[in-house]
Parts: structure tokens; C-alpha cells; sequence
């Protein structure tokens, strides 16, 4: 089975990292078979950041996304940007705190789309005493509602991918958000 | 002398003889006083590469026995960078002219001057392009005549030497092919210099440069180099005036850099507690 | 030891090139190859080799031309502008014989074009971009994993025939991480040094022949000139250019066998085959196994090696097919030489996506089943 998955929100929040993360687990520790993209050029940088991710147990041959099936939007620019590509039926995990939510309750409501939240920079601030790595927190999150990758394949590729010498702390994050929800 | 053979033929290729330069042409003073910078340097001949673009003076390369890389119009010093970094024992000899190396070359010039890597660059500027008939080139003096510039141009002149000098070289000379002693002992220096070494004789051209520019023989050409010679020395002394249309000739930059392949030599060896391999390209596996 | 590795296909083309023993490189920044170059400052100095980071595109080819004869396996790595800048001294590559491996990641083009989007605007470039008669070779991957394969092949064809080679890549391929496997041991072909310094030809006219890197005694003279045997320049005699140019194409074209390679998914009952290379390959298969679900006789026909161009194959592959379609990334470059193969048997049609995107699997499906009659 395929599934498409877009992260995205605003440069800076690690949101290409947290795309590396999720492919190198499918495909290093969970053998199956993943390809990662992002938007490239002065749009990348500053402003609206984004990246995708394809899992499969077969050959993934269409190496872009068109419709995810899973979308993790990190700022309410992002969500307003990429929600009308998300499948009818989908998955959305956003983090509350960076998102007006009444601006897509009746785009929820009308596609059935099966909307998570998870506070992830709230946790970081508040939890972890560390705000970058939210998105770590959300990788945690995005594991436990959408199983798109195993826990030990997700914790293997956050120590294989993060500095060296911030694992435990990355690791804690990841644990935080994956027990929040 | 008819039997007299010169010292150096042993170290030309003599089935490509003779060269194809006119009657009264510089550039074979020029090999003379190369070969024998050459051996007052003593350096072993095996060990040499010579490399030039396109135009008379990188014709030079064919006719001297040893490794030598004849490329495209201008890229001369990029050849002899990749060349020089990939086997750094190689003694590597750029041959070029005004056209060659200030024109078209211009930024591979600065560029490796800048690197201070160590080659050796001999630009013969005879301030015309020669093998295509005699048009201008970025040192063509103000108000000179050429095939391109009729009424004779009024493009400012490069100062090459001092360019060179001045874009990070650690040595820089120029000469005429008047002062022969000065040209070889500058090309021995240059060769002994391990770091970007530029040396650039004036050289005349009957043909082209003193046709168009009434020096029709090689006699007046010389005549007019020797009237018009200015030692950096004596620079101070002269006035703007006197100093207007001479040549001035001495070092222009002689000092001790960091060298650009030692540079590179010395990343690798931290990072990998060797030098780059040379000829690895032989190796059957790494 | 056998390494497992997420990576970019950039990346993976560096990690080929250090597998294949390039141990110089010199480049210049350019979108979106950079990362190539970028890889290998970081690891050239760990493998005892040299990266230089040249004024210009221009320097950059000069540069690994001189490196190669330095006695080191050279490369480059650039993007349109760049390759366009490179065309030169490229002729004067093939004129030299000097192996060298010059990778470009296509972008949108023409001019600087769309430098973060895709495109494979340069097939054509690779083919006929520098001036005169000239054969090229040039693999074009699909994958991460290819990207690396592929450079490694590059570099074995360079040195089996003494020529440079193209890596013609694309955004999507240079940019996008997938899983690629470095195995431990590869097979490389060394450079051979010839036995004997005495009456060694470096050009001889009797296809390819080994060369010697300068400081070794042979005292090579290498021109880009029309030249003899002994390297020497022979420019107004008609027979010297005729005999070096002719044996120049024809120790490329005697050795398609060993050169040239495809991928054939499905053909040999295809009424519908669709013709594709580097990334958009991807989204022909996806339309062929989706169409061939629906019971059309499809087949996918990849060019690994759009040059030098597969002409029995493509033949081949004619005789049993109504259709061929050319998937490609520019308003037709490739799709001629399909064409020109083909039209006696089939009906060729052009897929041309430009605007920096690869073409999507629906838009080759819907192609499939318009010339299918469905």
C-alpha cells in the first residue's frame, strides 16, 4: 500500500528534517520502500517550507505527491496553502497553537477528513524547555495516530539524523509527542 | 655559424622543426632564454609540463621535448590548475600571450594569481594578435594600429604585470626581448618560486604589430623597445609625461604566500594522514 | 562492508564517483547540482583526493581535462548554464581523448530557465553541443540508486574508451532521497599506462589506446588540434583530420554493444510501448502497469543510455508496436531520434512536459489510451 504524506509549515521549523526522518525510517529500519521531495529556491527559504514524503511496500515508481493521504501542517500559512490537496478521507494533524481552526471546520466536515491535534510547540516550549524541536515532538505524534512508520524505525532515524550529542533530548521530544495523543 | 648547434636543440623536438615563427619573431629569444632559465633553475627536464592556449606563443609547447598540453583559446591556467593539483611534483609551464591570457584567459589569470598556485605563467605580449592577422588586443597601446582598429584604438592598455601583482601573485617581472639576462634569471626565479609566478616579456612583431604601426622591420621594432624602456627603478625620478608610452620593466611583486596545492595537500593529509595518491586513476582498486 | 544509505540523488552521484576512484573535482555552484560538489569538498580530502572550486564552468571542464592527465579521475558537476559554458573544452575532450565524467542535473531552461525545477532541455546539448563530428556517451538515471550506478558506470566507459562522458541527471533525480545500497566491492576499470616510452603512440590509429599521464617520460604532446599519431599537429592535411575524426566515431560506434543499455518492461507484446528516460520514467511505468491492469498491450522502453542513441532497439521494438510514445521533459529532443528510428512502423507520439514538473502518470495514461483507441 502506498501513502502520501506532506509536511509543512514555515522555514526554520525543521520541517524538511522531520520528512528526511520519516523516509529514512520506512526505508533503512522498517524496510519498506519510501522516497522524500521538498520544494526547492528562494520559497524555501523564509516563508512557507515544505517537504513530502511517499511510503510503500512495493516499488514506488510516481516519486511526487499530488494528494496526500496524511498532511501535517506546522502554521495556519501552510495549512490555508496545501489543505484542498488533501484526500477525501484523509488524515490532518495540526498543531493548535500555530492554527486558526475555524478556517477549515467546514472543509473537515465536507471531505471527512480525520483531523488530529497535537500541540507540538507547546510541548517543546514547555515540556522539553526546547522550542526547535517540535518538530521531533511531531514526528512523535504523527507515529503513534498514523502508524505510516514503527516506533523503533522512527527513534533509529531520529538518532541516525539529529547533531550528535542532542539525541537524548530529541528522543525525549519524540516520546513526548507520541504520549500526548 | 652554420655548424654550430645551438645548446638546447637536445631539448626540442627536432622533427617538428622548423617552427612556424615569421623571420625576426621573439618568441625564439624567448625559448633560448626559457630553456636556459630551465637549466640555471635545475630543474629536470623529465619533470616538466607545458601547457598554453591559443595563438603564436602557445605554439611553444609542440616544439619542446617534454609533456605538454596544447588546449582551447584562454584556458590555458585552468588545464595547468587541474593538472598541477593532480600530480603536484609536476614543474608546470604556462605559455601564453596578450590575447591568450588577458583578453579571453582574463579571468583564469586573476583567478590563479589570486590561489597563488604554484605555476609558472611566461605571457609573451607583443601586443597584437598574431596568428589570426593582427587585430588589437587588451594591450595594444593607446592609438596603435591593427586589422580591427583602422584609425587606431583608443582602448585603454592593460598593465599585465601589475595586474598580476596586484590579484595576489608572488611573483611578477616584466621584460623585453632586449634584456635577455633579465628574462632568464626572472624565468629561473619564477621556476624556483612555489607559489604564482608571471613573467612577461615584450616581445616584437614584424609582421603584424610593426607593419600596421610603421616598425616594418624587426630592426625598428627592436629600436623603438629600446628607445622606450623605463626601469621600475627610475619610475620615482620621471614625470608623467616621460613616462607616457614607455615600457617599464623590473619585479613587480616578489614575496612568500601560502600556496594553493600546499593548501589542499595539507587538508588531506588532516583528514586522511596522507597526501592526495597520485595517478590513482592507475589503480585497480581503492 | 555494504552500506545502506537515505540519501539525495546528488549525494549518491558523489558517493559513485569516490567508489569509482574520482579522487579530483573541480566545479562551480550551480542549481540544483551544488550538492554534488558540495559532498565531495566534504569527502575528497578523506580520500586523499583534491576539490577545487574553479572561477567558472568554463575553468571547472578545463581543469578536470588537465586533472585527468594529471593522472586522476576527474569530474564535474553542473546545470544548463553551466554545461552550455563547458561546450568548448567538451570538444576539445573528445578531440584529446581524455576521459573525464561531466554530470548535469538538468533544470527548466532555456537561459537560466528554472533553476530549482526540472527539465531535460540538455539531451540534445549532450549530443551536438560542441562544434564538429563527435560521438558521445551519456546514461541518464531514474533513481537515487541509478544516479549512483550510473556515475560509476560513467566513469568505467570514460577510461574503457578514453572519452568523456555525460551523466545527463534532472532536478528531480539530483534533489529527491531514497534508500541506495553501496556495495562493498564494485568492479572499476583502471587506467592502463602504455608498456614502453620508446615509439609509444598516444593517438595510433588503431581504436583505443592507453595513455600515460604527464612526468611519466613519455613526453606526450596533446592538442586539440588535427593531429597524427604522435599527438603532433597536422592541421591542413585533409587525410590526418579525415583518419582521426572517422576512428574518434568509430571506436564509439564498433563498440554500441558494450555502451549502450535499456530497460524493457513489457514490450515483447506491446501494441503501445512508451519511451522514456530519467525521472519521467517513473511516471510512464506507473501509466503502463496501470493501463496494462486495464488490459491494453503496453510496454515501457527505458534509455539508460539516451547516446549513444539505442537505434536497434528502438527498431526492434518498432516492428511489433502500432505506438510508441516519448515521455521527455522538453518539446522534443529524444522523440526525433524515435522518430527517425521508428516511422517506418509506427506511429510516434510526444509526451512534452515542460514548466518544471514531471509529467504525472495520468496525463501518459490518458495519451495511452487515446492512441490505444480507447
Amino acid at each position: 500500500m502506498r501513502e502520501d504524506i506532506r509536511i509543512a509549515g514555515f522555514g526554520g521549523q525543521g520541517v524538511i528534517l522531520s520528512g528526511i526522518i520519516v523516509g529514512k525510517a520506512a526505508s533503512l529500519f522498517d524496510n519498506k520502500n519510501a522516497v522524500q521531495t521538498q520544494s526547492y529556491g528562494p520559497e524555501a527559504r523564509g516563508g512557507a517550507s515544505r517537504c513530502e514524503v511517499v511510503i510503500s511496500d512495493e516499488t514506488i515508481d510516481y516519486p511526487k505527491v499530488q494528494n496526500p493521504d496524511i498532511f501535517v501542517a506546522m502554521s495556519h500559512e501552510a495549512l490555508m496553502t496545501y489543505i484542498d490537496d488533501l484526500k477525501d478521507g484523509g488524515t490532518l494533524i495540526i498543531d493548535p497553537g500555530t492554527i486558526t481552526e475555524s478556517e477549515i471546520e467546514e472543509f473537515v466536515k465536507e471531505h471527512n477528513i480525520k483531523l488530529y491535534r497535537a500541540p507540538a510547540t507547546e510541548i517543546a516550549t514547555n515540556e522539553i524547555k526546547l522550542k526547535i524541536v517540535a518538530n521531533i515532538v511531531m514526528i512523535g505524534a504523527f507515529v503513534k495516530i498514523t502508524n505510516a512508520i514503527s516506533k523503533e524505525a522512527a527513534i533509529k532515524a531520529i538518532e541516525d539524523s539529529v547533531p550528535s550529542g542532542t539525541e537524548e533530548k530529541n528522543i525525549q521530544a519524540f516520546e513526548a509527542g507520541y504520549n500526548f495523543v | 655559424m652554420p655548424d654550430e648547434k645551438s645548446p638546447f636543440l637536445k631539448y626540442l623536438r627536432e622533427d617538428r622543426l622548423p617552427t612556424i615563427f615569421c623571420p625576426g619573431c621573439g618568441i625564439g629569444t624567448i625559448i633560448n632564454s626559457f630553456l636556459k632559465g630551465v637549466n640555471e633553475a635545475e630543474l629536470d627536464f623529465d619533470n616538466l609540463a607545458l601547457v598554453s592556449g591559443i595563438g603564436c606563443s602557445s605554439r611553444i609547447p609542440g616544439y619542446i621535448q617534454s609533456d605538454s598540453l596544447h588546449t582551447t583559446h584562454g584556458r590555458a591556467i585552468s588545464f595547468a590548475t587541474g593538472l598541477k593539483v593532480s600530480n603536484s611534483d609536476l614543474d608546470v609551464v604556462v605559455f601564453t600571450g596578450d590575447g591568450d591570457a588577458a583578453s579571453i584567459g582574463g579571468n583564469h589569470l586573476i583567478h590563479a594569481a589570486r590561489r597563488n598556485i604554484n605555476l609558472t605563467v611566461i605571457c609573451i605580449n607583443n601586443n597584437i594578435y598574431g596568428m589570426t592577422g593582427g587585430q588589437i588586443s587588451p594591450t595594444s597601446p593607446k592609438g596603435s594600429f591593427g586589422s580591427t582598429a583602422p584609425y587606431g584604438t583608443t582602448d585603454n592598455p592593460f598593465n599585465l604585470a601589475e595586474l598580476v601583482a596586484t590579484a595576489g601573485a608572488s611573483y611578477s617581472a616584466r621584460w623585453t626581448t632586449l634584456k635577455i639576462h633579465h628574462v632568464v634569471r626572472s624565468i629561473k626565479d619564477a621556476l624556483k618560486n612555489p607559489g604564482f609566478s608571471f613573467v612577461e616579456v615584450i616581445s616584437q612583431c614584424p609582421t603584424y604589430f610593426g607593419r600596421k604601426n610603421k616598425l616594418r622591420s624587426p630592426v625598428d621594432m627592436i629600436s623603438y623597445m629600446k628607445n622606450n624602456t623605463v626601469f621600475k627603478a627610475q619610475v620615482p625620478s620621471l614625470s608623467r609625461k616621460e613616462l607616457e608610452g614607455k615600457i617599464i620593466v623590473g619585479e613587480f611583486a616578489n614575496t612568500k604566500k601560502p600556496e594553493f596545492v600546499e593548501n589542499i595537500k595539507e587538508l588531506s593529509k588532516s583528514k586522511s594522514d596522507s597526501e592526495p595518491i597520485q595517478n590513482s586513476a592507475y589503480l585497480e582498486e581503492f | 562492508m555494504v552500506k545502506e544509505l537515505f540519501i539525495q540523488g546528488n549525494e549518491a552521484c558523489a558517493e559513485g564517483a569516490l567508489k569509482a576512484g574520482c579522487r579530483f573535482f573541480a566545479g562551480y555552484p550551480i542549481t540544483p547540482s551544488t550538492e554534488v560538489a558540495e559532498t565531495l569538498a566534504i569527502k575528497l580530502p578523506a580520500y586523499k583526493g583534491s576539490f577545487v572550486q574553479m572561477e567558472d564552468e568554463i575553468g571547472a571542464a578545463g581543469a578536470i581535462i588537465g586533472g585527468s592527465w594529471g593522472g586522476s579521475k576527474s569530474m564535474t558537476a553542473t546545470s544548463g548554464p553551466g554545461f552550455s559554458l563547458m561546450q568548448e573544452n567538451i570538444g576539445y575532450a573528445f578531440m584529446s581523448e581524455t576521459p573525464i565524467v561531466i554530470v548535469d542535473v538538468q533544470r527548466g531552461s532555456p537561459s537560466t530557465g528554472q533553476p530549482t525545477m526540472v527539465g531535460q532541455g540538455d539531451m540534445m546539448q549532450a549530443r551536438w553541443g560542441s562544434h564538429g563530428d563527435y560521438e558521445p556517451i551519456a546514461l541518464s538515471p531514474s533513481s537515487v540508486q541509478e544516479f549512483f550506478d550510473f556515475t560509476v558506470e560513467a566513469f568505467n566507459l570514460a577510461e574503457k574508451f578514453r572519452t568523456p562522458v555525460f551523466v545527463m541527471a534532472d532536478e528531480i533525480v539530483g534533489h529527491m532521497r531514497e534508500k541506495i545500497i553501496i556495495p562493498d566491492k564494485i568492479d572499476i576499470v583502471p587506467r592502463k599506462m602504455p608498456e614502453s616510452q620508446k615509439d609509444f603512440l598516444p593517438f595510433k590509429n588503431n581504436g583505443i589506446n592507453p595513455m600515460p599521464s604527464f612526468g611519466e617520460g613519455f613526453d606526450i604532446h596533446v592538442t586539440g588540434l588535427t593531429h597524427d599519431e604522435r599527438g603532433y599537429p597536422d592541421a591542413n592535411n585533409p587525410k590526418t583530420h579525415d583518419t582521426l575524426v572517422r576512428r574518434l566515431s568509430s571506436k564509439i560506434l564498433d563498440n554500441k554493444k558494450d555502451i549502450v543499455s535499456t530497460q524493457k518492461d513489457f514490450c515483447e507484446e506491446a501494441d503501445i510501448v512508451v519511451v522514456s528516460y530519467g525521472a519521467p520514467f517513473r511516471s510512464a511505468l506507473n501509466a503502463v502497469n496501470i493501463a496494462r491492469d486495464d488490459g491494453l498491450k503496453v510496454g515501457s522502453f527505458k534509455l539508460n543510455t539516451p547516446w549513444p542513441f539505442p537505434e536497434a532497439e528502438i527498431r526492434e521494438i518498432s516492428k511489433n508496436a502500432s505506438h510508441i510514445i516519448v515521455v521527455e521533459m522538453n518539446l522534443g529532443q529524444i522523440y526525433w531520434e524515435v522518430e527517425r528510428v521508428a516511422c517506418s512502423n509506427s506511429k510516434t507520439h510526444l509526451i512534452g512536459k515542460i514548466g518544471g514538473e514531471i509529467p504525472k502518470p495520468n496525463e501518459i495514461l490518458a495519451e495511452i489510451k487515446k492512441v490505444g483507441g480507447n
